[in-house]
């Protein structure tokens, strides 16, 4: 897919284009001034999401086209060939802008997590409410070299996650979060 | 074991020894089993008894000993001591755990007394914490006056007072009458749907007795788990009395299991009201408390999960409004309500979004067909989110979200206009930094002494 512009509104064209800005990504740039410099997870986030969406396709792909040729019918077949490669495909697209829509950004008393496509959810966390972090990297995270970073309050609603970090990123962010929380501590 | 069991002699003064071990009441294992346990006992000496004294039954007196030996030795292998403002509690033979306690991060002390240990001049005493995995020091039991200095002397050593000096006196604020509680909790969910029930019942004898019997054997059963769910409630709120203390608030209540509750100041997370639909009717209204931390465990954990713990069961707004002002003196009293567009997001629940903020507190009002206000502690922030679902995005609206390390209340703006919220997240984290700043200039600050005149009078411990 083309990278393009994601803040300007498309003009009034086709249904899709118009459907597709409505519940597209757009930065929260209202939140803290125009200026805010988002990070975004690594590009290499994209690759590892796409390789499991292309291999979840490709195992129904065998099961959904065995079925129907073992029982000698190639119509069905065929039929159900395209039709879960192209779920696939738009499975493909509506993750990639899932993963484009992750964005941090450190401030100079708390960070901010956004994520979302269609609820957009943007998580204002004081580095002095910090309870603990969690870095986690899964085999195929590994295989990638990314890692996630999660942040822990003492209310377990606010939950900021970071996926797709590149290891040594996150890393930084984990020990740069926790210092500033050592620093700026506050009880319950 | 080389502590040495506390007796009732060494306890009874002002205060218990520092820094030696104690052990729990010999009794405590009989009340612990409860009433369950107490009445297979019955039913096992009855029938022993009742089989013509063959004593033909080994098995069964061989349960009952084995039952008492084990709650023996759960009792002996048990111990607990206060020492450098920490409570530690050791137990289990095969597996020791020894659990600490810092008391500065105790969030509440309970007192806690079912039936039996009543009887019996028992109590437990809880301690909760704010950890998420449901961590709470449990003592069960001791006895009334060692629970009762313990209490104290807990409290005083949370705060950091002089442990010597004796229990503060206390303002009783306000008690709840009972026939107002009867009728509000007929007036709830459960209560109505039983009192559908009554009535479908009766209305079935009187036109066809025949079948009248047969429904009443079903549905025995269900009635009579919704009359266990009301009664739980009610005596949990039976003579709920509200004490305002210089090391906290003070909460007692209960009909046959009573509990003392101590929350100290600052604890508080948040405060939620709520007001079914009948209750408006007269103008009533329930306040309850959040605290830190997840349910306490054991026994209580279920219903305590279900109805946060209860300042006021049911009153008049003119009663809450009071309350209000002397847990949370200064809360916003000025609401803005959101755009007329939201009409077409949330029909029902529109009527009933608005939302104030201050320097000090946020509160929110919502609900669709009972109104709840969710009032939260700046200062007790923990974090703030923004979410814009689809229908929200397409009418430019948002949410804030205000999450507190509290377990029932989570305050939402709901729907202002997207440039509104803007404006309300980009001065909320300042504003709950300069919050949390004032509060730790001014930690436990007291409520002005005057001003608000109690509803009953002054009353001494």
């Amino acid at each position: 897919m083309p990278p393009r512009d994601l803040t300007t509104r498309p003009q009034r064209g086709s249904v899709s284009r118009r459907w597709l800005h409505w519940c597209d990504v757009a930065p929260f740039e209202e939140a803290d001034g125009p200026g805010t410099q988002w990070a975004r997870p690594s590009s290499r986030l994209r690759t590892l999401r796409r390789w499991e969406v292309g291999v979840l396709t490709g195992a129904l792909l065998i099961v959904g086209v065995a079925i129907p040729l073992a029982l000698a019918a190639v119509a069905v077949a065929v039929g159900v060939a395209v039709a879960i490669l192209l779920a696939g495909l738009i499975t493909d697209l509506f993750v990639g802008r899932r993963v484009r829509a992750w964005g941090y950004a450190e401030h100079r008393e708390d960070l901010m997590v956004r994520r979302g496509v269609m609820f957009r959810r943007l998580s204002v966390i004081p580095y002095g409410r910090m309870q603990y972090i969690d870095v986690t990297a899964g085999p195929f995270e590994r295989m990638f070299g990314l890692a996630t970073v999660q942040m822990h309050t003492a209310a377990a609603a606010s939950d900021a996650k970071i996926p797709g970090l590149p290891a040594s990123e996150a890393a930084r962010l984990r020990d740069q979060l926790s210092s500033l929380g050592e620093s700026q501590a506050a009880g319950l | 074991m080389t502590g040495e069991p506390a007796g009732p002699a060494s306890t009874g003064g002002t205060g218990l020894p520092e820094g030696t071990w104690h052990r729990l009441h010999p009794l405590s294992p009989v009340v612990r089993a409860g009433r369950g346990a107490l009445a297979i006992l019955v039913v096992l000496v009855l029938s022993t008894l009742g089989s013509g004294g063959n004593s033909g039954d080994p098995y069964r007196l061989a349960a009952i000993g084995v039952a008492l030996v084990a709650g023996i030795i759960s009792w002996l292998v048990t111990r607990w001591r206060v020492e450098d403002g920490v409570l530690r509690i050791e137990s289990g033979l095969l597996r020791r755990t020894s659990q600490r306690f810092p008391l500065s991060q105790v969030q509440a002390i309970d007192t806690v007394r079912p039936g039996l240990a009543r009887v019996l001049g028992l109590a437990e005493l809880r301690l909760r914490m704010a950890g998420a995995k449901g961590s709470s020091g449990r003592l069960a039991y001791l006895t009334n006056p060692q629970a009762e200095s313990l209490r104290a002397q807990l409290l005083a050593l949370a705060h950091g007072v002089d442990q010597g000096a004796p229990a503060p006196p206390e303002r009783r604020l306000l008690t709840v009458p009972t026939g107002q509680l009867v009728a509000s909790l007929l007036l709830t969910g459960p209560g109505l749907v039983i009192e559908a029930l009554v009535v479908g019942l009766l209305i079935l004898t009187a036109i066809k007795p025949s079948a009248a019997g047969a429904v009443i054997g079903g549905g025995a059963a269900s009635l009579l788990g919704g009359v266990g769910a009301l009664w739980q409630r009610f005596n949990g709120d039976f003579r709920l009395t509200v004490a305002e203390a210089p090391d906290g608030l003070r909460l007692r209540s209960g009909l046959v299991e009573t509990s003392a509750e101590t929350i100290p100041r600052g604890r508080v997370q948040a405060l939620r009201m709520t007001e079914p639909l009948l209750w408006r009717l007269f103008g009533w209204c329930r306040i309850e408390v959040d605290l830190a931390g997840k349910a306490t465990s054991g026994r209580q954990n279920k219903s305590s999960r279900h109805a946060a713990r209860a300042l006021l069961p049911v009153g008049s707004h003119q009663q809450a409004a009071w309350l209000l002002d002397r847990v949370i003196p200064g809360a916003p009293q000025s609401l803005q309500r959101p755009p007329p567009r939201v009409r077409w997001k949330s029909p029902l629940r529109y009527r009933n979004l608005s939302w104030g903020l201050n320097d000090g507190y946020a509160v929110t009002t919502s609900g669709r067909v009972r109104r709840a206000t969710d009032w939260v502690a700046l200062s007790k922030v923990q974090s703030i989110r923004e979410v814009q679902g689809p229908v929200q995005r397409r009418l430019k609206l948002v949410s804030i979200h205000l999450d507190t390390a509290g377990r029932n209340v989570h305050a939402v703006l709901r729907d202002p206009d997207r440039a509104d919220g803007a404006r309300i997240l980009a001065a909320l984290p300042e504003q709950c930094r300069a919050a949390r700043a004032r509060d730790r200039r001014v930690p436990h600050e007291q409520p002005p002494a005057t001003g608000a005149a109690p509803i009953e009078q002054a009353v001494a411990e």
